[in-house]
């Protein structure tokens, strides 16, 4: 059992990190990380990829959504800004690939300014409904930019080059993408012990009141609606170089919903609900796929009912953690520490 | 004159898709007066009650005013059945929660239709009168027209209802103050479950309508967008705001894709959305929130 936290000075009590203990599991964490590709089919493999990338993005929308209270509809549009990026530098100038993501997520964080106008004016749901409007117009240029994004035809990107090597297979391409995620997650992290990460918590609880206490509204909104789009533009990049290939439909309206279902269902307002989320909401359709292929021998055209079943349950998975788990998994998560932290007394 | 007959003719099409915004805008406005909801599921409502009339009238092969009744009352329970399940444990909840729970509604609506009917294009059986209508020299196609018709109809239905009608007095007592409807013996909760109800068979009735417009896929869902932009800018809780804006939006995007190209049609009405948000976020005849500490 443990109890009291004796914390002596400020820096003990924002520490990231409070105990050796933890300090230990996140070492652990970090060895299996490094350990994964080496026990992990090019399935399994594809899979951490994929997760990775989701991690990014929905940590971006988390700090927007679940941190400041920003609702936003638009992080697949952005993330689609960022893959566009990547997609046109390289194929027009065969930049190195970390200046290309870079300044996807550098395109990505101006269009998030932009689109993040409308914070100034209005909040809650119509800005949710903004931007939804923003994710439309986003779209739109995808599809009609012809001479930058070829339209509807998509884009080809040629995997990553490291020294020569292409980054092409999922277990090539796992140590570029686990490294970005461990540090953007960690910087995430580290932004809710600054001045800044705490201004957009003040914002959320009350705007009226962080204003009040000297917080320039402006300022903070739209530099959250940044942070945000460089972490989906980011994503966006790395998804657009892991399936190489793009095309307006990449990045619809569901993705969003996705992420946004991703924080809601891992818990908004943490960072371990983001990475939670993302893990889960995507290995999800893959669990249904499993389930359905087990159908397949007792029910006709199994693999038809796939798409609606993945569909009706992530909505059941929006609905279901919204009237029963509101904080998410992480919430979960942090019940079950408590019982060991506790043990063996009841809570 | 070739050029202002094509004009004319355009507009009337785009009125005839402006009845059905304004329609659908009626019973999300109705929903967000008594419950305070942003109902973005609207779209998915639709859809499900156009599908239970092609199920009624092509699967079971109903006559197609019984199909067109049943249909009514199955939206109706959808309806019901959403706001007693899901939607009043999460009243009182934080709006955003609530409005993401629509979202997830509207995706489990969407896979359940896929479920049953797959997500093939289908046909609903005719039931509007189909002979060409000329007013003059303009020509309009039949659906939008009919729809048109019975839109406004419908309409002028409900707005004499809450206008006499004790039920929607009651509705119009607790849109305005709940605690005092409740003081002055109004069952609240009954006045939800109305309120979702009637939204529920209106969304219905759109769906068929446009289903016989624009032909029957879960993509009729994506009607629910257009009609949220239709409400914000009418006002969110103004039912002669959301009548205006839904007839005007339907003209401007007809005539943005009859002229700019169909695939402007959206970008167009999307555009209109985010310059209302910036000049005026409580829309046309909406009521401006004031924030008080």
């Amino acid at each position: 059992m443990r109890i009291g936290s004796p914390k002596q000075s400020y820096a003990a009590d924002e520490a990231l990190f409070r105990t050796p203990t933890q300090w230990t599991w996140f070492g652990i964490l970090l060895v299996s990380l490094a350990l994964y590709p080496f026990m992990a089919d090019q399935y399994w493999l594809y899979l951490a990829c994929l997760i990775s990338i989701n991690i990014i993005s929905a940590t971006g929308l988390n700090i927007l959504t679940g941190y400041t209270g920003q609702v936003s509809l638009g992080q697949a549009a952005f993330m689609g800004v960022g893959a566009y990026t990547v997609a046109w530098l390289d194929t027009h100038t065969g930049a190195p690939f970390f200046v290309n993501l870079l300044a996807g997520a550098g395109m990505a964080t101006v269009a998030g300014v932009i689109f993040g106008l409308p914070s100034l004016r209005v909040k809650g749901l119509y800005l949710a409904i903004a931007t939804i409007a923003a994710s439309f117009i986003l779209q739109f240029v995808f599809i009609n930019w012809e001479s930058v994004t070829r339209g509807m035809r998509g884009m080809n990107i040629d995997p990553p080059q490291v020294m020569g090597t292409a980054l092409a297979d999922p277990d090539q391409f796992y140590w570029l993408v686990v490294p970005i995620m461990v540090v953007m997650v960690l910087g995430a992290a580290n932004l809710f012990r600054t001045r800044i990460g705490r201004a957009f918590i003040a914002i959320r609880d009350r705007d009226i009141s962080a204003s009040v206490l000297g917080i320039h509204l402006p300022t903070y909104k739209l530099m959250s609606f940044a942070i945000a789009s460089f972490y989906a533009g980011m994503a966006g990049g790395l998804w657009a170089y892991f399936f190489g290939a793009i095309n307006p439909e990449s990045f619809p309206l569901l993705m969003s919903i996705f992420l946004l279902a991703a924080i809601i269902v891992g818990g908004m307002g943490t960072i371990l609900g983001g990475i939670l989320g993302a893990i889960f909401m995507t290995l999800t359709p893959e669990a249904l796929r499993y389930g359905v292929d087990l159908l397949s021998p007792f029910i006709e055209d199994a693999s038809v009912i796939l798409s609606p079943v993945r569909t009706m349950v992530f909505g059941l998975l929006i609905v279901g953690f919204l009237l029963f788990e509101p904080h998410g998994l992480a919430e979960i998560w942090r019940r079950v520490r408590r019982f060991f932290h506790l043990w063996p007394f009841r809570n | 004159m070739q050029g202002l007959i094509e004009f004319i003719e355009i507009s009337l099409t785009g009125l005839g898709m402006g009845g059905l915004y304004a329609l659908t805008g009626v019973a999300f406005v109705l929903i967000y007066k008594a419950t305070r909801v942003i109902n973005l599921a609207i779209g998915e409502m639709l859809m499900v009650g156009a599908y239970l009339f092609f199920g009624l009238a092509a699967g079971l092969a109903l006559p197609w005013w019984l199909a067109i009744l049943f249909a009514l009352a199955g939206g109706g329970l959808l309806g019901l059945l959403l706001e007693r399940a899901v939607i009043r444990p999460m009243l009182g909840e934080n709006p955003i929660s609530v409005f993401m729970v629509t979202i997830g509604l509207g995706s489990i609506l969407v896979g359940l239709v896929e479920l049953i009917w797959t997500a093939d294009p289908r046909r609903l059986p005719q039931f509007l009168p189909d002979e060409p209508i000329f007013l003059g020299p303009v020509f309009v196609f039949p659906e939008p027209f009919w729809s048109f018709v019975i839109a406004a109809a419908v309409i002028g239905v409900f707005v004499l209802l809450f206008r006499y009608w004790r039920g929607g007095v009651a509705l119009r007592a607790t849109a305005l103050d709940q605690g005092a409807a409740y003081a002055m013996g109004i069952n609240v909760p009954r006045v939800y479950a109305l309120a979702w109800m009637l939204a529920g068979m209106i969304a219905a009735g759109a769906g068929m309508l446009l289903g016989s417009i624009a032909g029957l896929s879960p993509a009729l869902a994506l009607f629910g967008l257009t009609v949220l932009v239709v409400v914000i800018v009418g006002g969110l809780d103004s039912v002669p705001g959301v009548l205006l804006a839904g007839i005007l939006i339907g003209w401007i995007e007809s005539l943005a894709g009859s002229y700019l190209g169909g695939e402007y049609e959206h970008l167009v009405t999307f555009a209109l959305l985010l310059v209302v948000l910036l000049v005026r976020p409580w829309g046309l005849f909406g009521t401006p929130e004031v924030e008080r500490l």
